[in-house]
């Protein structure tokens, strides 16, 4: 009796994987179906299907990197402090003091390619007309997805607290003022109004919402430190799962035309 | 399996455990109290999300004051004064004559939002070029707050600006006038020296 044969007949071994060896189609198929991550993707999948050349692997590329992103925003959370006394001198210690000065580097660059790999696996998508029925659904997951990439990067954009960082951020809230109906510029908001006085001022529309104040100050870079840590992140994740298990419920990876 | 279930139908109704003298509540019944506990849940959990939506708008901001007070007139000479710029995003201008606003020849002073109507930069006072120039993507304003070059599309918005009681004068943020909207003209979009 081998030694690998011995491990798989201990209870610990078999507690944790309930089929056998996966050499037999059955085995194969319950390797991934009673494994929370595999479970997600298909049972099978096409050979042609896979290719590098009509995939471009820019899907998993995208996966990885924002696994990258996550471990090593977690770490440069263990140094950066979200105010504005702490937070432009937190990032320049996480160069200059901090062990191993390029995390903040490998994050940033790693947002970088995120955006790219998402814009071609998206263009992937769309020239191996991969978005049609029955895979639409999973198209419009998709276009969250890259939503909430790009918000992430918007508000990682912040976090620096340099020139740079605070301009980006009141150009680009600037365009929420002009938000139809809820944005103090907007068409429509002078509509919104009790007698004569309004409803969407500056102090009380959507990017005053967004920013907690009127202008880009400590509220709106511990918002977009929230934002940027947790709440986008976790959205994320969740429509994250949802794309996977599509790809598999909608028949895996579509063939070559 | 269509065979068990009619069959375990046709039991219930016979069931010895069954107290016979108990009557079920009429359809009418279960579905009026569906519909009102539904209907209860979901005004709850709209109330509760229309709450959390207006959590995120503070009702205290650690802001300037929208509204200051910036001593007596007589402290200004004529020109751009940079004193508010970093405080309050402020400049005030005293000038011999406005036409823009319609005070040709009419001495007098107006508070210039320091906001580019680009894309929100704050421009640089150049005294010796005698304009406003934003440094983000070249906007200049003339004195007047009139854009002439670069991306800007409108003037620089003025601020209310009027005189207080105790002589002092007070630039109120809350009021804004816009030229292109021609809102200079109003009475206390400048301040008659």
């Amino acid at each position: 009796m081998g030694l690998m044969q011995k491990i798989a007949e201990t209870q610990v071994w078999r507690s944790i994987f309930r089929h056998g060896y996966p050499n037999t189609p059955r085995n194969r198929a319950l390797a991934a179906l009673s494994n929370i991550f595999l479970h997600l993707h298909p049972v099978k999948a096409r050979k042609s299907g896979i290719k590098l050349s009509f995939t471009w692997c820019m899907g998993g590329i995208t996966f990885f990197l924002f696994l990258l992103e996550t471990i090593t925003g977690v770490l440069l959370m263990f140094y950066y402090r979200p105010t504005i006394e702490y937070a432009y001198n937190d990032i320049i210690a996480l160069r200059e003091h901090v062990p191993l000065g390029i995390m903040r580097e490998l994050h940033r660059w790693g947002a970088h390619m995120m955006v790219l790999a998402v814009w071609l696996h998206m263009l992937r998508v769309f020239l191996t007309g991969s978005y049609k029925p029955p895979r639409e659904f999973n198209w419009n997951i998709g276009v969250i997805l890259l939503l909430l990439t790009l918000l992430l990067s918007f508000t990682g954009y912040l976090l620096p607290w340099d020139q740079l960082a605070i301009w980006a951020i009141t150009v680009g809230s600037n365009m929420a003022r002009a938000h139809p109906l809820i944005g103090n510029e907007g068409p429509g908001a002078s509509l919104l109004a009790v007698g004569d006085v309004a409803l969407v001022t500056p102090s009380s529309d959507i990017r005053f919402g967004l920013l907690a104040g009127r202008f880009v100050g400590a509220a709106a870079l511990l918002r977009f430190y929230v934002l940027h840590c947790v709440a986008l992140p976790l959205a994320a994740g969740l429509f994250m799962a949802i794309h996977f298990w599509r790809v598999r419920k909608d028949g895996g990876i579509s063939g070559p035309m | 399996m269509a065979t068990s279930e009619a069959s375990q139908q046709a039991t219930y109704g016979n069931n010895p455990a069954r107290d016979p003298n108990r009557r079920d509540p009429s359809r009418r019944k279960v579905m009026g109290t569906l519909v009102a506990g539904w209907g209860l849940f979901l005004l709850a959990a709209h109330a509760g999300l229309l709450g959390m939506v207006r959590y995120l708008f503070p009702n205290v901001l650690y802001e300037p004051p929208a509204t200051f007070k910036a001593g007596p007139p007589s402290n200004y000479g004529l020109g751009v004064d940079e004193t508010y710029k970093e405080s309050y995003g402020t400049w005030l201008v005293r000038v011999e004559s406005d036409p823009l606003s319609g005070r040709d020849g009419i001495p007098g002073m107006y508070a210039l939002s320091t906001i580019c109507t680009h894309l929100g930069c704050i421009p640089n006072w150049q005294p010796a070029a005698n304009k406003f120039k934003c440094p983000c993507h070249g906007s200049g304003y003339r004195m007047s707050g009139m854009n002439f070059e670069g991306p800007a599309p409108r003037p620089l918005e003025r601020w209310r600006i009027v005189l207080a009681t105790d002589g002092q004068i007070l630039v109120d943020k809350n009021q804004k006038y816009q030229w292109e909207k021609g809102q200079w003209i109003s009475p206390e979009a400048y301040l008659k020296v």
